[in-house]
């Protein structure tokens, strides 16, 4: 990744980490954490859709997989903490895998009908299932996160703990987007069949990529477990699914920095609608309309298309090319 | 099988036996055998719809043949998909330059290295030293790429804002990008006025003289004729005539079908 990059998530970082100071009240932090958890969820979403040119609709069930399994594991099973959560990513990354295998080889969006399919048959057990799921009641006594002696208590304790995770897929993220994968993740995201003569095994990116975004949101699953300490399949259903498309589609397909803040907007936004009470769901409408048709690319490019215009005084012809190469750098 | 032998020793690089292809009721292809030597242009002509490209999509992969099959250094590659053909040494480009418009130039030959390198996810993500490395090496044939095809000015432009002499002209840096051992070019001078098909012309030359093997499907006779070391004619999916250049313009057959009767 470029100097502007290391530079911005630099920057980044710096704000997150000084916030708590700011940030007297819980409940804000709270939010805050939960933003963290659905950034790492929709950038391996962006991974998908944005690279892969796939969707999914499912990733509610890869996120509930994570945070159910964790639960069983450690509170069912006495499983120590980490290797369970690594043991639900594992399960996760294989149930995507052979999800994607047979989806992924076909032509056209096929992954989008199966991820639906298997977002209400995970659905489905959690609630049926109650001996082990606890059914609709939801699972409780789940135990808080741990590192060595150190219980992570207070919401400010997990606000780091969470924003260093999600930074880190930030990081790593940028990294795989600027390398020789990235590359051949743009090319067929692109254009298949160029992609596949240059050499570039366009199914099996996409079945990686596929098992990648389901493994990462397994990962967020968990740490959502042991952070509230009780899941309901309630949360887990077709509508949190649906949420974090709309996150990398109001950020910004292709864009990490998008989904970011894709996934900070959409998380505080509902909060923030409180005030408005009953008119909260039209106005989060009407926001999202707007974006979608005002910044049809996303709000993070559209933005940054505006500023590069606005910054640089250049004949209207070069302007385009101006632009559009922003938008490649922004891909860089 | 003693052809087999004198096949051998010839060093076919690429061989087609009785390959045909079918649309529904139409065969694109029909039982076309051919064959390819190292470091000469093969040029593929004939009338519109005779099978020209269908042909260059099934040696790619992006077809497969009914029947018949296609021998690339000897080794069976029909059943092979465009990514493993392309791994083995066979490149292409295509008749409208399929550019990847959402990279920059130099990033569209970079993506054309992919056979030729290894970094996977992990490396990707983690960077490490190896990685770095690999990726110099990438960045720096790349652009020794875009200066032997004259695009260095151009290297961060996005390929949209190319001329299109100059889009096709990436194209095959890109294709050469993985050092094929055979480059297909499809009408690389299709749409091109006459001093840029020159240039075309002469840069395609001096692939040759470096030793590249190329199959060139082309509606340009002026071009065809005057690069070719062989031609070979198709009319409605069947081989009507191979030969020499200057044998071919002599052809009463090719002729006709060129120009009816």
């Amino acid at each position: 990744m470029g100097n502007k990059n290391k530079i911005s998530l630099l920057i980044f970082a710096l704000i997150i980490f000084t916030l708590p100071a700011i940030l007297q009240n819980n409940y804000h932090l709270m939010v805050l954490n939960v933003a963290a958890l659905n950034i790492m969820v929709v950038i391996g979403l962006n991974l998908l859709m944005g690279y892969a040119g796939q969707i999914s609709l499912g990733h509610a069930a890869f996120f509930g997989l994570g945070a159910y399994l964790s639960a069983i594991f450690t509170a069912t099973c006495g499983f120590p903490l980490w290797p369970a959560m690594i043991m639900a990513m594992v399960i996760a990354g294989i149930v995507a895998y052979t999800i994607g295998i047979p989806t992924l080889k076909l032509e056209g969006h096929y992954l989008v009908m199966a991820t639906l399919g298997f977002n209400i048959i995970i659905y489905i057990v959690m609630v049926q299932f109650d001996a082990v799921t606890g059914g609709p009641s939801g699972f409780a006594g789940i135990p808080r996160l741990r590192l060595g002696d150190f219980t992570f208590q207070s919401d400010r304790q997990i606000y780091y703990l969470f924003w260093a995770l999600s930074i880190a897929v930030l990081f790593f993220s940028m990294n795989l987007t600027h390398s020789r994968v990235g590359r051949a993740m743009a090319a067929l995201s692109h254009n298949e069949i160029a992609a596949g003569c240059a050499g570039i095994d366009t199914d099996g990116y996409k079945v990686k990529i596929f098992v990648i975004s389901g493994v990462l949101a397994s990962l967020a699953g968990s740490l959502y477990a042991h952070y509230i300490t009780f899941i309901s399949p309630g949360t887990f259903g077709f509508f949190y699914s649906i949420q974090v498309v709309t996150m990398v589609l109001v950020g910004g397909m292709a864009s990490l920095w998008g989904s970011v803040f894709g996934a900070i907007l959409l998380t505080l936004l509902p909060e923030v609608l409180h005030a408005v009470q009953e008119y909260n769901v039209l106005i989060y409408g009407l926001i999202l309309m707007a974006v979608l048709v005002f910044f049809p690319r996303g709000l993070f490019p559209g933005i940054a298309g505006v500023f590069a215009k606005r910054r640089t005084a250049v004949p209207p012809d070069s302007r385009e090319q101006l632009a559009l190469e922003k938008r490649v750098w922004c891909r860089k | 099988m003693v052809q087999e032998v004198t096949f051998q020793g010839n060093q076919k690089i690429l061989e087609t036996r009785e390959v045909t292809l079918r649309f529904g009721g139409l065969e694109a292809l029909n039982g076309l055998s051919f064959s390819v030597t190292p470091h000469q242009i093969v040029s593929i002509i004939g009338p519109n719809g005779a099978g020209k490209t269908t042909l260059l999509n099934a040696i790619t992969g992006v077809y497969s043949p009914h029947c018949g099959e296609i021998f690339f250094h000897g080794t069976p590659i029909s059943r092979l998909k465009p990514f493993q053909i392309a791994a083995l040494g066979i490149n292409r480009t295509f008749q409208q330059a399929q550019l990847f418009s959402n990279m920059s130039v130099l990033q569209n030959v970079m993506v054309g290295m992919h056979p030729k390198t290894r970094a996977g996810f992990l490396s990707g993500a983690l960077h490490p030293p190896g990685e770095r490395r690999e990726e110099k090496k990438i960045r720096e044939r790349a652009e020794s790429l875009l200066e032997f095809f004259g695009l260095v000015p151009k290297a961060d432009w996005t390929p949209g804002h190319l001329s299109i002499a100059e889009q096709k002209r990436l194209e095959i840096s890109r294709a050469m990008a993985s050092e094929p051992e055979l480059l297909l070019l499809d009408e690389p001078v299709a749409g091109l006025n006459i001093r840029e098909t020159e240039a075309l012309g002469d840069l395609i030359i001096r692939l040759k003289e470096r030793g590249q093997t190329i199959i060139l499907v082309e509606h340009n006779m002026h071009l065809v004729m005057g690069i070719s070391d062989w031609l070979i004619v198709l009319h409605h999916g069947s081989k009507i005539g191979e030969g020499r250049p200057e044998e071919m313009q002599k052809d009463s057959q090719v002729v006709e079908a060129y120009l009816g009767r």
